[in-house]
């Protein structure tokens, strides 16, 4: 009787030193960034490439005030509500007192500077794969953007979804640095793919997402429900996409679908961003979007 | 008795079958329809602009004048019988794509906004589509007057 409880005892620790093991926050040291100038130049289109305002700018920021990221657009999802957080370089109510080593665990390890872990409401499972000369430049550009004093609200989640350490499992079972299209690609489909898995994040709405909310990579951008309402987000892959690559890349730079519709919803403001893109980078996206699975 | 019973329960299913198929086949809400149609249309003649402008067909003056005009008669047009309360995605499910959100009293004021803006888009586009750089000019406003109103106030997709 004595040795089982003994075993179980043994059993007990070991389970709990695997949890905290498990769901430790993990960063990154400086050396990581050694050697890298920013460039806010390039910082400006990892910015809209990376769709910060989309999320970031106060709900409703039309014009100039979309380069205020103040912070506060509700994320409803069946965890509850996530409320984005003032990113502006604020000193007190924003990131102004973050360093770029910051930014990069915030972004590739999904880590606060105080060592929290985010949810992945964040999409830190596709910015894990950006480079750290981007998280460079960004950090730079995002310093050069107006300050605001908006104060973060706290997201809204129920047990056992409200303890962060938590993450750290989600973390281990799901944050994925490979890229999900592998193989042989071009230059241009290699930009295109770390546009849209590494910095635009399409497959955070346009793939649909197991019950603890990880995406499926097996229907990678094949369609999904609206995180936020009602409807659905649609299938991209060439199987529920049949736009020639010059109609991909008018809609990204105006909006307009071959049959003259808009985009509306949340990829209005995607559009927005993707048309301060580069012609060069709005082809290497629409060339990803054609080597993708085909999933009907 | 019972057989009459169990014929009587047949026919009555049949006939609430029937009337189901015979409403689908009537089709929708009329404002639905009408609503959708007038989507249509701006859809028609901004395709026309746009092919001319994106060079996938050659540049007509005319073709584009008429297409401009019917898109600023389109804009003037006076919409509130096409948006009757319970006509949204609350109440008529797929058969629509037009949010609750459009009811709200505080929506007033941007939807009358976004319907300004279009109307000066248009006429805009009228007063230009004379030449091809005309066109090409005026377009993207426009669409930027239709993304306001799908932005806020559509569903993404059925």
């Amino acid at each position: 009787m004595r040795r089982a409880l003994g075993a179980s005892a043994v059993l007990v620790a070991a389970g709990l030193a695997a949890y905290w093991w498990v769901t430790a926050p993990v960063t990154s040291p400086d050396s990581v960034l050694a050697g890298l100038e920013p460039d806010i130049a390039a910082g400006e289109q990892v910015f809209y490439a990376g769709g910060c305002a989309s999320c970031h700018a106060a709900p409703n920021a039309d014009g100039d005030a979309r380069l205020i990221m103040a912070g506060g657009r509700a994320f409803p999802s069946n965890f509850g509500t996530f409320y984005a957080p003032n990113i502006s370089p604020d000193q007190d109510y924003g990131i102004g007192d973050w360093s770029a080593l910051d930014l990069y665990n915030a972004m590739r390890h999904g880590v606060s500077p105080d060592g929290q872990h985010y949810y992945p409401a964040f999409p830190f499972t596709s910015y894990v794969r950006v480079t750290a000369q981007d998280v460079v430049s960004l950090h730079a550009f995002l310093m050069t953007l107006p300050a605001s004093n908006e104060l973060n609200r706290d997201h809204d989640i129920g047990f056992p979804f409200s303890i962060r350490r938590n993450l750290g499992v989600w973390k281990w079972l799901y944050l994925d640095v490979d890229w999900v299209l592998g193989g042989d690609l071009t230059e241009e489909e290699q930009r295109g793919r770390y546009l849209a898995e590494a910095l635009g994040h399409c497959g955070e709405c346009h793939t649909s997402r197991n019950a603890l909310g990880a995406p499926q990579r097996g229907r990678w951008l094949a369609g999904a429900p609206n995180p936020s309402g009602s409807g659905n987000i649609p299938n991209i892959t060439p199987g529920g996409l049949d736009w020639s690559v010059s109609d991909i890349v008018a809609y990204f730079q105006s909006g307009f679908t071959p049959e003259f519709d808009t985009a509306g919803g949340h990829m209005a403001d995607v559009i927005e961003n993707l048309r301060e893109l580069s012609d060069g980078d709005r082809q290497a996206l629409a060339a990803y979007l054609k080597r993708v699975d085909a999933v009907e | 008795m019972l057989i009459k019973r169990s014929i009587l329960v047949a026919m009555a299913a049949v006939f609430a079958a029937g009337t189901v198929v015979l409403a689908d086949s009537h089709g929708g809400n009329p404002a639905v329809e009408a609503r959708q149609s007038h989507m249509q249309l701006y859809g028609h003649n901004l395709g026309i602009l746009g092919g001319m402008a994106r060079g996938n067909v050659d540049f007509n003056a005319d073709a584009a004048q008429a297409a401009a005009g019917n898109l600023a008669a389109l804009a003037t047009l006076n919409q509130m019988s096409y948006w009757p309360p319970g006509t949204s995605t609350d109440e008529l499910g797929e058969e629509t794509r037009a949010l609750p959100v459009i009811w709200d009293s505080e929506s007033m004021e941007e939807i009358i906004a976004n319907a300004t803006a279009l109307v000066e888009a248009t006429s805009a586009m009228q007063a230009a589509a004379g030449t091809l750089e005309g066109v090409q000019a005026s377009i993207g406003a426009i669409g930027e007057t239709c993304s306001a109103c799908h932005r806020a106030f559509r569903q993404p997709n059925n």
